[in-house]
């Protein structure tokens, strides 16, 4: 008797008599990182599709660039992905000087001291980008605290860039050939040495917090709940929609550009690149929300052994710009990608050898990431969508441009 | 395999609809390719199991000069198996910009492709929904064309500043 009953609530359940209704989230929205607009349409709680709408940050940058000097697009690439700006930099030079290199005749080499130092403040930057991530999507959940937690911790970081290149969020700082020099650093000098000190006071304080913050965040049972198990990215669904860095990490692929496709001087230090497993235990899917978290927050760790790595072997001596006279980089074209916190962060340039860009294509991480969201979101409830977004970890300065 | 493998295997199955090898440039050499052949070349690519193209990078549409008749639109295909990449390049006349879509076969290309119509005006056949992504639906003309001239007025806000 007991068991009919059971079922016949069931069915009863299945069938909600409710009409389907159009619900607007965003453009302004605390939980959609930025102006994302997403249309959802839904039957009670569950969504039955949810498509977004981009482009209310688009500020044209490929336009830009076209009217831009080489040089110039640099601070351009700060806004796409404001919070790990110096990653855009960095992605941009090395598209340009792959280029440049590409013709023999020009020859030029970017001075160790500058390749030393861009590794260690993108690997800084990194752990910024990564710590926004956390505390944001601890608050989209419901957790208030981790947030505040990271910015804390943020903030100093940032203080250490405003150090290198005077500004906190947009730097301007890696430049085509090396690195800017607007506050000069000189090799062996005092100011160096109270830089790196200062790095590695942050990095000794910075490593046992990530601990904490697992204690606080990722083993919390509310948190599980919300995200384990909900919106399973199958690998071979991250790599059709392109989505890269942690969140194909997160979907089980075992792949990273530093180590795989090693730029700069990355094929010098030793460090994992976490990937995601069942954790039956916990209750862990490979490809959930959590794994994709889980995976940033194991790669501040790695990023705190990269940086440590350069302070036991301190900063080369020597400039850190190139001897290059006009960056203009012959007929030809180029696609560079490297691994920004977001994913594969790639730069398409054309160019006709004058020293203004025909065509300049950002690849964006989030772009690709984000293009998934209508697929994953089907059938799951409103209050999932929060936690998807927040686990592809968008920047909607970087998927507008 | 290295682009010149890929090249002789794609030109033994598809003959005149792979048109040329271009090595002239510096940087990434590419493969240029018949609008009409695109989608049946890159399905091929995708499937067959020595290429294994399972990743598409990137894909861009692009305008030279002002004074050229035709845009291409770009594709970066990437496999993550061989490791190995090639670039594919299709040459469009301007005056009717259009050709097969790959979006069946990478899904990241709807939204790729999506921003190419929405900048170029390039037409991708079997694309099940094509629409502006980054503009307004009521914006006119396709600004990153080379002679694209801005309207002075976008709902009564001036656009120019």
């Amino acid at each position: 008797m007991e068991s009919t009953q059971s079922t016949e609530s069931k069915i009863i359940e299945l069938k909600p008599f409710t009409d389907e209704m159009i619900v607007n989230m965003g453009p302004q929205h605390p939980s959609t990182h930025g102006v994302l607009r997403l249309e959802l349409r839904l039957d009670g709680e569950i969504v039955r599709e949810a498509i977004p709408h981009i482009g209310y940050l688009h500020r044209c940058f490929e336009k830009h660039s076209e009217n831009l000097s080489y040089p110039q697009i640099i601070p351009f690439t700060d806004r796409m992905d404001y919070v790990a700006a110096m990653n855009q930099n960095w992605g941009f030079c090395l598209a340009v000087e792959k280029l440049m290199e590409a013709d023999d005749e020009k020859e030029f080499a970017i001075p160790e001291r500058a390749e030393y130092l861009r590794v260690l403040i993108c690997e800084l930057n990194r752990i910024a980008s990564h710590l926004l991530s956390f505390g944001t999507y601890g608050m989209d959940i419901g957790a208030f605290t981790p947030f505040l937690y990271a910015f804390r911790d943020r903030e100093r970081l940032l203080l250490l860039f405003e150090k290198v290149c005077g500004a906190r969020l947009t730097y301007n700082y890696i430049r085509i050939g090396g690195v800017s020099e607007i506050i000069p650093m000189e090799p062996g000098s005092i100011d160096e040495q109270n830089f790196l000190d200062e790095i590695e006071e942050f990095l000794d304080y910075f490593e046992p917090q990530i601990d904490e913050y697992n204690d606080l965040l990722t083993s919390n049972s509310i948190f599980s709940e919300r995200t384990m198990g909900v919106a399973v990215m199958s690998a071979e669904m991250a790599l059709s929609y392109g989505a890269t860095g942690p969140n194909l990490r997160g979907s089980g692929v075992d792949w990273d550009l530093r180590r795989d496709e090693p730029y700069s001087i990355y094929d010098r230090f030793e460090f994992d690149v976490p990937v995601a497993k069942d954790i039956p235990d916990l209750g862990a899917v490979v490809g959930d929300c959590w794994s994709r978290y889980k995976i940033r927050m194991d790669e501040m760790k790695e990023s705190v052994s990269i940086c440590r790595q350069i302070l036991a072997e301190g900063l080369p001596d020597g400039p850190v710009m190139a001897d290059l006279k006009a960056v203009r980089p012959p007929k030809g074209e180029i696609y560079f990608r490297s691994e920004a916190p977001r994913g594969e962060l790639g730069f398409y340039i054309v160019s006709d050898g004058t020293p203004k860009p025909v065509r300049v294509k950002g690849r964006s991480p989030c772009f690709s990431a984000l293009s998934a969201l209508q697929e994953l979101s089907q059938g799951l409830m409103v209050a999932d969508i929060i936690a998807i977004i927040g686990s592809i970890d968008i920047v909607m300065g970087e998927v507008d441009r | 395999m290295n682009l010149e493998e890929i090249y002789q295997v794609l030109k033994d199955k598809f003959g005149d609809a792979v048109l040329a090898l271009d090595t002239e440039l510096f940087g990434d050499h590419c493969i240029h390719i018949s609008p009409a052949a695109i989608a049946d070349v890159c399905t091929f690519l995708e499937e067959t199991d020595t290429l294994a193209f399972d990743s598409l990078m990137c894909l861009s549409g692009v305008d030279f000069s002002a004074t050229d008749e035709e845009f291409a639109v770009v594709y970066h295909l990437y496999s993550m198996n061989h490791r190995h990449k090639v670039v594919l390049k299709t040459p469009l006349p301007k005056t009717d910009p259009h050709l097969p879509s790959v979006s069946h076969i990478w899904k990241t290309a709807d939204w790729h492709e999506r921003e190419a119509y929405d900048l170029y005006g390039i037409l991708f056949e079997g694309h099940t929904d094509l629409r502006r992504l980054l503009l307004p639906d009521d914006w006119e003309g396709y600004p990153l064309r080379k002679d694209y001239q801005e309207p002075d007025f976008y709902r009564g806000m001036r656009v120019p500043y």
